[in-house]
């Protein structure tokens, strides 16, 4: 066997057998009953609960909720342990919430703060090592092989989608193309000069390579060898993906990420696209009432909750991730056992009060993908005139017509669907395509422009 | 026999008008007749223009929404009273005119519009002795 076969094994430390002819990376993690994956979370949470003793935040935190480590008998009780959010990475900025020596670690994502101090997250080389783990067993399990060539879409730099799915395919064994975001001609030239056959990149720029690849005549059924698409990181509506998945002729997988737990990884379609598998042999997950911070039932619409279970650098305890969600299961046809959440309702800081209204803008999504008239950019304004907010749904038109009537009609049944379902009139615009901005990251969907009164 | 008119859909701001305009200019194109319809907030800018065919990559390329349609072109003299004529035998064999323009040329009236069944217009115009102008013939007004 040469070296080269060697280092497409996967990782072995944490995470066991070989991928080899397996429709699984990790076979013996992947295919965990569910008392296994429990047992296995209760002996990674009490170890990390004790290296958190390293760090003098958590001493504080543990000290104030009158816990020790040796109160976490089971993993119920795991709900002694005190919460930790953003403002507790950005009061500590930028180590202190660090639980190893500086000196061991080798990797620093920041994310910039609009409000107030960064964040930053540290990364062990053991930390980079099990995150791209999970990088590559995701891609492994939507059918990516070391025959594959992967080219990443995604912006480098800080921005944890460039190395996180780099260092995954690598290890996966793909020939990986550090394509980073933008400049749409390059990219197509790279999809048909090196048969790139998966692409990871945000929706909304998937989308914009497809208008690219039109208007150069390139038809991705014909002209490309794409099997697998990658999309994450933007909250998109099952209506967005289908349509994504028409466009391009293949099927898109879902994802989830946070630079917090690492980055791209935490959370994965398998190919029943039913649902992301959360990997619990790395993740504790709940779902909790964003009010009063209880638990939710199994399939009822709740915050995000997430311990990490393998980080050294920066574990995270009970992270209020602020994504809404819903559990929707603990098995899978697909062999996981691996707890399935739903796409993501979009962050609760994304969520828009209109009028005592609680809107996201997915649900103006979700609407405006029905209307195979309309192209999929869109971007929400709110507005306030005199005391009322108002909501401006501006949306590109796939097609121009030559028909004043059908406008008029499309307009207005918009208009009619929009309100069913957030239960008030916006102000609908239909604009010509390509006249609202792309951005080549994430896309800007929402400005508001209200006066705010307090 | 119906003619080739262009439609480009335009939002009601400065500077989408120029930007049809100087495409066309740029790639040579005269512009033989134009109408806008429009709302608030947007409008629909038909023209007849030579070379439509050419006219529409042209503008595709320079990033206009722009579509192609079909409709009809007839003469009319010159006196008061002939467009109504020509509209009532439409209205009478029941087919809708959807839109409608005019310019005059030559001491004679030409009337641009579009119906709801070209084909049911068709026979209209033949069996009411209508002048109907074919794209050679338009093209030769440039
Ligand atoms: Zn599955």
């Amino acid at each position: 066997m040469d070296n080269t076969e060697t280092l497409r094994q996967p990782h072995s430390s944490l995470t066991g057998g070989a991928g080899g002819g397996s429709s699984y990376f990790n076979p013996s993690f992947e295919t965990m009953s569910r008392e296994q994956i429990e047992a296995l979370q209760l002996e990674r949470l009490q170890k990390t609960v004790r290296h958190c003793m390293n760090n003098e935040f958590y001493r504080k935190k543990f000290a104030e909720a009158g816990i020790t480590p040796d109160d976490i008998k089971t993993l119920a009780d795991v709900r002694k342990l005190p919460f930790t959010t953003k403002q507790d990475l950005r009061d500590t900025y930028p180590f202190g919430m660090a639980c190893v020596p500086l000196r061991d670690c080798v990797r620093l994502h920041s994310s910039s703060g609009t409000t107030g101090n960064p964040t930053v997250i540290l990364h062990t080389q053991k930390d980079l090592d099990e995150w791209a783990n999970q990088v590559a067993r995701n891609l492994w399990m939507v059918g990516l092989r070391p025959d594959d060539v992967f080219q990443n879409s995604s912006g480098y730099g800080m921005f944890t989608g460039g190395l996180g799915f780099q260092y995954g395919a690598e290890k996966l064994g793909m020939l990986t193309v550090p394509a980073a975001a933008g400049n749409s001609l390059r990219q197509i030239k790279f999809i048909k000069d090196f048969g790139t056959t998966a692409i990871h990149a945000v929706p909304s720029y998937v989308t914009r390579l497809y208008e690219v690849m039109k208007e150069e005549g390139v038809d991705p059924r014909r002209d490309t060898k794409l099997k697998v698409l990658c999309i994450g990181a933007e909250p998109h509506s099952e209506e967005q993906r289908r349509r994504i998945e028409e466009m391009m002729g293949v099927k898109a997988y879902n994802s989830f990420g946070m630079s917090e737990m690492c980055g791209p990884g935490v959370g994965f379609e398998c190919p029943e696209q039913n649902g992301m598998h959360f990997w619990e042999d790395y993740y504790i997950v709940e779902i909790v009432d964003p009010e009063t911070l209880e638990p939710v039932p199994d399939g009822e619409i709740g915050e995000l909750v997430l311990t990490t279970l393998c980080r050294e650098a920066m574990p995270l305890l009970r992270y209020r991730t602020r994504d809404l969600t819903r559990v929707l299961g603990r098995s899978c046809p697909c062999g996981r056992n691996h707890i399935r959440l739903d796409r993501m309702r979009g962050r609760s800081d994304d969520m828009m009060v209109l009028r005592g209204v609680n809107i996201f803008p997915i649900q103006i999504e979700k609407i405006l993908m029905q209307f195979p008239e309309l192209a999929s950019n869109y971007l929400i304004t709110l507005t306030t005139d005199e005391e009322n907010d108002n909501m401006t749904v501006e949306v590109e038109l796939a097609q121009p017509t030559d028909d004043f009537k059908q406008l008029l009609d499309l307009e207005h049944e918009i208009r009619r669907r929009l309100k069913d379902e957030i239960l008030l009139t916006p102000i609908v615009k239909l604009v010509a395509k390509g006249s609202l901005p792309v951005s080549e990251g994430k896309a800007v969907r929402v400005v508001d422009k209200r006066k705010v009164y307090q | 026999m119906t003619i080739h008119q262009l439609s480009i859909f335009i939002e009601n701001r400065s500077g989408t008008l120029i930007k049809v305009l100087d495409a066309l200019k740029e790639a040579n194109i005269q512009i033989i007749a134009s109408t806008i319809a429009d709302t608030a907030d947007y409008g629909i800018y038909r023209l007849i223009c030579s070379e439509p065919m050419r006219a529409c990559d042209e503008l595709k390329r320079a990033g206009v929404a722009v579509a192609l349609s079909e409709v009809f072109v007839i003469a009319i003299d010159n006196e008061p009273g002939r467009a109504a004529d020509a509209v009532k035998a439409f209205s009478q064999a029941d087919i809708d005119i959807t839109y409608m323009y005019s310019f005059l040329n030559e001491n004679r009236g030409l009337l641009i519009f579009r119906t709801n069944d070209n084909e049911r217009a068709q026979q209209i115009i033949t069996a009411n002795n209508m002048q109907i102008i074919s794209e050679e013939a338009l093209q030769s007004l440039v």
